[in-house]
């Protein structure tokens, strides 16, 4: 970009060629009053107060004008004062003004304007003021919006359409009427607001608002916990407590922008359940031991407060008892990388078990292993440069705007650049709408969309020979596969019709790069990894494509990589491969268990059937997740010891013997692998209460009492050196695999008993963090079952009335809603994954062996008590 | 016209609420059962102008003109064109001064010192029937254009003409057609700005009404020009009379084989659809209008911007006039660039349509030469003001335009002289005031209607309407502060210079120019708590 130089108020000021007089002007700290710009934005030039004088006398606003070659600007001239003071008088008379209370106070642009203008208050009361006030909307649990601050600005509008893309608030009214309002002009909360609070962030006045708002007096960086993406975020810190959180601008991954639950979800850390002290179970009559409610203050009733020393020396007591068989661990997917290291190596090295799995296997493990299994690894795209040059971006799931938020935010953003976008959903959603191409498949086909885009593409020749051919292996075989797929076959099987399937596959393999999103909303399928697989197979269609899986938990990959699997070391080393034994053995020098070990669900049969002696579990709360509830609860009673370790209370904590409270990522050191397969490191941010551990210390301290060498670390470095140092020496394969497939269903199909698909939405109670937010409680809204009206007035139910859905395992009450968004034949619950999990088949993916907890047969029947919501 | 005995009703819209629709059906059954023998036609017209006086009918080929026809009239106006009779006295229209009846219109003084052109046909020829329109020489502008012209051809003619845009910031139309037909693209399109918004102002309304086929062709003749192949009418929801007549003109057009693919069997296509806007008056703004049709909220783009002409609806190259601006081009075409540019002024040519309203004894629709003076308009068309009274002030360019005092009477009215004297053209409503009254209460009416359309954007329109709003209705309550007049001419100065678009742009005009010629009067308001007009309740009690 070329350099020209311009005047501004006598001043020489070199800038660059197509910037705006006002971007030239701020960036050489000449103020120039202004509202409704903001650098993020396009310029909308709607509040005239950053008018500035040419030489030629007119008078432009700076924030559209772009910059000319010897340019004369004048900013402050009486012409210019004329025209703009009696402006911001205006708005000051119409604005609420109650700057002392107001918490934008001291960051408000109308006083910095004020100030700047050195307003006279005698002139201002020659105005009429407004005859009526607005009553605030106080409906988000997160933020408020006061009308009577608003200087309409616009700010927000255009943030939620350029930036969030989700459109939710626009100008509405005419004339002194006009306000901000969502559709329909009703509460913020009954809108599609994904409350992200990005326009909050960026409100000039204090027309939007954080409802807890604090200064903070230290800004720390560290990384989200919540979802896989790993945004940079600042936390603001006052008196030890999270008081205000910011996006990072300079972190490659979100670039400053946050969803709701990075932004106002991460109050978890300060939370009255926090654990601050080891707990042993009070011994008490067996009666008395099963009454309890999940409520978590009567579960800390049942245990009372030892030192570390009394429980952990219970703890390598009862270890020291068991065989290695008996043993079984379950690492936590927010913990860091060098925590869950310490996990697998003390299952591996101390108790000689591979026992070792995680709540992943209920969500992305089919990803991994499909991942794994074709060798493609490195195709993991990144949000740095993947995204921005993609020309085709295909989205598979219905519910990224919610679970992922962020990635929705620069999906819409590429879109509206010229990207092309693919959709793959069974119900409407905001991508939908945006879409070159919509794909609607019935839930748990999407197999067969993938493979006969393949099938198309191939046939169109449009896929890259060369490197299939130099870098892929399995491609004949796979070939063959794809006779079953043709465009008839998978029409059939899928609804898709074939010439949209056609289209997308002609877009997408036309368009590359092509980068592929897919949540584990098709991972949940008893059918999963051949999902996965299949899109695997489409992306090794051009070497230049890349592939995001949104996994769910923020430390997803880390946690995999780390080696918390039953038949992978770290570095996913398979434990089948003797030469990475051979390695491991070397390097931990000890023997290892070379027999693989159990995964979750596996884990649990055996704790049913009583093999399982010790469990330890980390940073995981199994009720909430695992389905059905109660193979859970039945495994967890017969376990003779089980180990919690967690900084919260949640309902798996009444099975616990003994609880070992550890701190949060808040307060720790260490790493996360993030999307794109991104290692970032966090400092520690908040200083620890009195009698937290790290969890790898506890871990490793538990090694010591067992008198297991290779735990004596002083730090979190050590750790990671020595995983880095795995990382080097592993073993590779160069060459991607196409994996042939055979169609296989869900295990559930509709029958005359069972005539619907149930399937599940994102909601935000799923998350263990969640449910200490009173606010994202309110946001995921009542529990409701989502149903289309055809199938409404078929059932016999009314909108808002309590319903039975009723599968072949099992049954649940909830409330309808009819949406039109749904398709026929199908339900889709906003219901917590506790509620719904007991509908559920308790089949398993043979493969990555994950159970099917997204999919199963319904019927549905009015409650014959007709009860109305209000 | 044939010299067949005719009997022309009225069907514009001020004659429809009158009740000329049941004329035209009673009048129809009546010769139908009646008098089938004998050689009457019936016809319905669109609006002749007279609006005050309707329902009108008018028997040709004498030219007599009846005013107020009510339905029991029917019978002896029927009668009386049998063999001839005497007209129906006490229908015809009476000079009010005189008292005289003038049977003919072309003897009436408001039709006698006008000079029609777009209006020409609005009252002779059946405006649903496109045959009527061809049978006047309709559409023989357009075959001219595609037989003997190139588009360049009839944008140089449209320039020679001289024709300036008559939505009201009068913009030289032929550059405009020059610039859209250089603009880079291949797609373009030609929007007809039909959204007449001004209290008071019916021109527009009444040409699609009274002859719709003369805007199509004149869009039709203007898409051949700049290279377009979609039109679009952009007419407000409120005119459906005019709407349903556009709609049956653009069909009868396309069987015609004046509107569709291959127009006359020549290469260019183009057709025509019309978008009903939802009645916002800042929506006649062209990138206002545009953002409208694309289906999102009618605000006008900020400057710097591309032009329309570059950069219009859906980003494509695009024409957009005025309904009138459209309807001369035909004229034009037809008579010749030297015909059209002999009437006029040096710098605004052509005839002006106004729509003469207020304290004014002849109310209605009129057409003059550009340059002619309010004078003229107001006492030898408009007959002076009614009872005896004073004149006090006209009001030009509606909402946006600036109150003339009487001794601006003599101005002579095109775009330039009216700017000049801080006014506008606007779209041409001319309201007459007397005596009786306020015009801190006309300044206050005005505002009310601007600050309530306001889009709301932009700043200094949004609440300096609303801030001039309330200090105006201070002031005729009797709630004047003495700086009040001073703190107007701030805001106002701020607002015109400040403002996105001309809406706001314009909005001060009235309270400037009341200030201006009126002072005394505000004074008198807040300095003596009195209205002089006698309009004005002042605290309450009215005078």
């Amino acid at each position: 970009m070329g350099k020209i130089s311009i005047i501004i108020d006598e001043q020489n000021i070199i800038t660059n060629e197509g910037s705006t007089i006002l971007e030239a002007a701020l960036a050489n700290k000449i103020y120039i009053p202004h509202l409704c710009y903001h650098p993020d934005l396009k310029p909308a030039g709607s509040c005239r107060l950053c008018l500035v004088e040419l030489d030629n006398g007119h008078v432009v606003t700076s924030c559209k004008t772009e910059v000319k070659e010897g340019m004369r600007i004048k900013t402050n001239t009486d012409l210019i004062d004329k025209i703009r003071r009696p402006i911001v008088e205006m708005i000051i008379a119409n604005h609420h003004m109650d700057c002392k209370n107001c918490p934008r106070k001291g960051q408000c642009q109308l006083q910095r304007i004020m100030a700047f203008m050195k307003i006279d208050k005698n002139r201002v009361r020659r105005l009429r003021l407004p005859d009526k006030e607005i009553p605030i909307d106080d409906s988000n649990p997160f933020f408020y919006r006061d009308h009577n601050k608003c200087v309409l600005c616009g700010i927000c509008v255009r943030t939620c359409h350029e930036i969030v893309g989700m459109g939710s608030i626009d100008f509405a009214g005419r004339g002194i009427s006009t306000k901000i309002a969502t559709f329909g002009d009703k509460p913020i909360l009954e809108s599609n607001c994904i409350s992200c609070g990005e326009c909050v962030v960026r409100c000039p006045v204090g027309a939007l608002i954080i409802r807890d708002f604090r200064r903070p007096v230290t800004e720390s960086k560290t990384v989200c916990p919540h979802c896989g993406l790993g945004c940079g975020i600042l936390i603001g810190i006052r008196d030890e407590q999270i008081v205000n959180v910011r996006g990072d601008l300079e972190h490659p991954v979100n670039k400053g922008l946050l969803c709701v639950r990075g932004r106002f979800g991460l109050s978890f850390v300060g939370s009255d359940d926090r654990l601050y002290s080891p707990l042993i179970r009070k011994k008490k009559p067996k009666s008395q031991r099963m009454k309890l409610s999940s409520e978590s203050d009567n579960i800390k009733d049942l245990f009372e407060e030892v030192s570390w020393d009394d429980a952990l020396d219970l703890i390598a007591k009862k270890l020291k008892k068991i065989k290695n068989s008996e043993f079984a661990m379950i690492a936590s997917l927010r913990c860091t990388n060098e925590d869950n290291y310490i996990a697998q190596k003390f299952a591996r090295v101390a108790m000689k078990s591979n026992n070792i799995d995680s709540a992943n296997r209920l969500s992305d493990s089919p990803s991994l292993t499909a991942i794994m299994e074709s060798g493609v690894i490195e195709r993991l795209g990144d949000l740095k440069n993947d995204l921005s040059d993609a020309k085709c971006i295909v989205v598979v799931g219905s519910d990224i705007t919610k679970s992922h938020p962020v990635i929705s935010m620069k999906i819409k953003n590429a879109v509206s650049k010229g990207a092309k976008l693919i959709t793959i959903s069974f119900k409407e959603t905001d991508f939908t709408l945006i879409s070159d191409i919509w794909l609607k498949p019935y839930p748990g086909t999407e197999a067969a969309v993938f493979m006969g885009m393949c099938s198309s593409a191939i046939d169109a020749n449009l896929h890259e020979e060369v490197f299939i051919k130099e870098s892929c292996q399995n491609f004949e075989e796979f070939r063959e596969s794809l006779d079953n797929f043709t465009g008839g076959r998978v029409e059939r099987l899928t609804g898709v019709p074939r010439e949209l399937l056609e289209e997308a596959a002609e877009i997408f393999a036309t368009n590359y790069p092509a980068i592929i999103f897919w949540s584990s909303e098709i991972t949940k399928y008893s059918n999963a990894t051949l999902n996965v697989s299949s899109i695997i197979n489409l992306l090794l269609l051009n070497s230049k494509n890349r592939m995001i899986p949104l996994w769910e938990k923020n430390n997803t990959l880390g946690l995999c990589i780390s080696g918390c699997l039953p038949d992978h070391y770290p570095s996913l080393q398979p434990i089948k491969d003797s030469l990475a034994g051979e390695l491991m053995e070397r390097l931990w020098d000890t023997n290892l268990n070379t027999e693989p070990g159990l995964a979750l669900y596996e884990i649990l049969e055996q704790a049913k059937g009583g093999k399982i002696k010790v469990l330890y579990i980390i940073g995981s709360d199994l009720i909430l997740k695992v389905a059905p509830y109660k193979l859970v609860r039945d495994a967890l009673k017969k376990v003779k010891f089980v180990i919690m370790q967690d900084i919260l209370i949640n309902d798996t904590s009444q099975f616990a013997h003994v609880i070992l409270p550890a701190t949060a990522f808040l307060e720790k050191a260490g790493t996360f692998t993030s999307i794109g397969n991104r290692e970032q490191r966090i400092e520690k941010v908040l200083n620890t209460r009195e009698g937290l551990l790290p969890d790898w210390r506890i871990i490793c301290d538990i090694a010591k009492r067992l008198g297991v060498e290779g735990f004596d670390y002083n730090s979190v470095k050590e750790i990671h050196s020595e995983l880095i140092a795995i990382s080097k020496t592993k073993y590779q394969t160069h060459k991607y695999r196409f994996i042939p497939i055979e169609f296989k269903a869900t295990s559930e199909v509709p029958d005359m008993d069972f005539p619907l698909i149930f399937t599940k939405g994102f909601n935000y109670m799923n998350d263990s963090t969640s449910h200490h937010l009173e606010g994202l409680r309110v946001l995921s809204g009542r529990e409701l079952i989502y149903i289309n009206p055809k199938d409404a007035m078929d059932f016999n139910i009314e909108d808002g009335q309590e319903v039975i859905v009723t599968s072949r395992w099992g049954k649940i009450n909830t409330w309808s809603e009819i949406s039109d968004k749904i398709p026929i034949g199908i339900l889709v619950a906003n219901l917590a994954d506790k509620k719904i999990n007991q509908l559920f088949n308790p089949v398993v993916d043979p493969i990555s062996k994950t159970p099917e907890t997204a999919i199963c047969a319904v019927r549905i029947d009015p409650l014959k008590k007709r009860r109305k919501i209000l | 016209m044939n010299d067949k005995v005719t009997i022309l009703v009225c069907q514009g819209t001020g004659c429809v609420s009158g009740g000329s629709e049941r004329i035209y059906e009673l009048l129809k059954s009546e010769i139908e059962e009646m008098y089938s023998e004998q050689e009457i036609y019936l016809k319905k017209t669109g609006c002749h102008g007279f609006c005050q006086q309707g329902p009108l009918i008018v028997i040709e080929p004498q030219g007599l003109f009846y005013t107020k026809v009510q339905e029991e009239d029917l019978k002896s106006i029927i009668e009386s064109m049998i063999g001839f009779k005497e007209p129906v006295h006490k229908l015809l229209y009476r000079d009010p001064q005189t008292g005289k009846a003038i049977p003919f219109y072309r003897d009436i003084p408001f039709y006698m010192k006008q000079e029609r052109a777009i209006l020409r046909y609005c009252g002779n020829i059946d405006p649903e029937e496109i045959l009527d329109y061809i049978e006047v020489g309709g559409y023989e502008a357009l075959k001219k254009v595609i037989k003997d012209m190139t588009p360049t051809d009839v944008i140089s003619e449209v320039k020679k003409s001289g024709l300036r845009g008559l939505g009201g910031a009068g913009f030289p139309t032929g550059r405009k057609w020059e610039a859209c037909r250089n603009a880079l693209g291949d797609i373009k399109y030609v929007i007809c700005n039909a959204d007449e918004g001004d209290p008071g102002a019916f021109q527009d309304r009444s040409v699609m009404e009274g002859n719709p086929h003369s805007v199509l062709e004149g869009m039709i003749i203007a898409g051949y020009a700049v290279g377009a192949q979609r039109g679009l009418i952009y007419v407000r929801a409120e005119y459906p009379l005019a709407v349903k007549r556009l709609k049956v003109a653009i069909e009868q057009a396309r069987y015609e084989g004046f509107l569709g693919d291959n127009i006359l069997d020549s290469s260019f296509s183009f057709d025509i659809d019309i978008f009903q806007g939802a009645g916002a008056f800042v929506c006649g703004e062209s990138t206002a209008l545009v953002r409208s049709i694309e289906g999102k909220r009618g605000m006008p783009k900020p400057m710097p911007r591309a032009r329309t002409t570059e950069e219009g609806l859906r980003n494509k190259p695009t024409l957009l006039n005025n309904v009138k601006t459209f309807a001369n081009v035909p004229l034009i075409i037809k008579n010749g660039a030297d015909w059209f540019s002999k009437k006029g002024t040096e710098t605004s040519k052509g005839t002006a349509v106004f729509s003469l309203t207020g304290k004014v004894v002849n109310c209605g629709l009129i057409e003059v030469p550009m340059g002619t003076t309010l004078r003229k308009i107001i006492f030898d068309i408009g007959g002076g003001i009614p009872d005896g009274k004073e004149f006090k002030a006209v009001q030009t360019g509606g909402p946006s335009g600036g109150c003339l005092p009487a001794d601006m009477l003599d101005l002579p009215v095109d775009f330039d002289s009216l700017k000049q004297a801080g006014s506008i053209m606007g779209s041409g409503g001319l309201v007459v005031m007397d005596e009786d009254t306020c015009m801190v209460d006309v300044a206050r009416y005005f505002l009310d209607f601007t600050q309530r359309e306001s889009c709301g954007q932009c700043i200094p329109c949004r609440l300096g309407t609303k801030q001039m709003f309330n200090i105006l209705d201070d002031i005729t309550k009797g709630k004047g502060k003495p700086e009040d007049i001073e703190l107007l001419l701030e805001l106002s100065e701020s607002i015109k210079s400040a403002s996105i678009c001309g809406l706001g742009k314009t909005a001060p005009n009235p309270v400037l120019t009341t200030i201006k010629y009126f002072r005394d009067e505000y004074e008198a308001h807040i300095n003596d708590k009195r209205c002089p007009a006698g309009a004005c309740r002042i605290n309450g009690v009215r005078p």
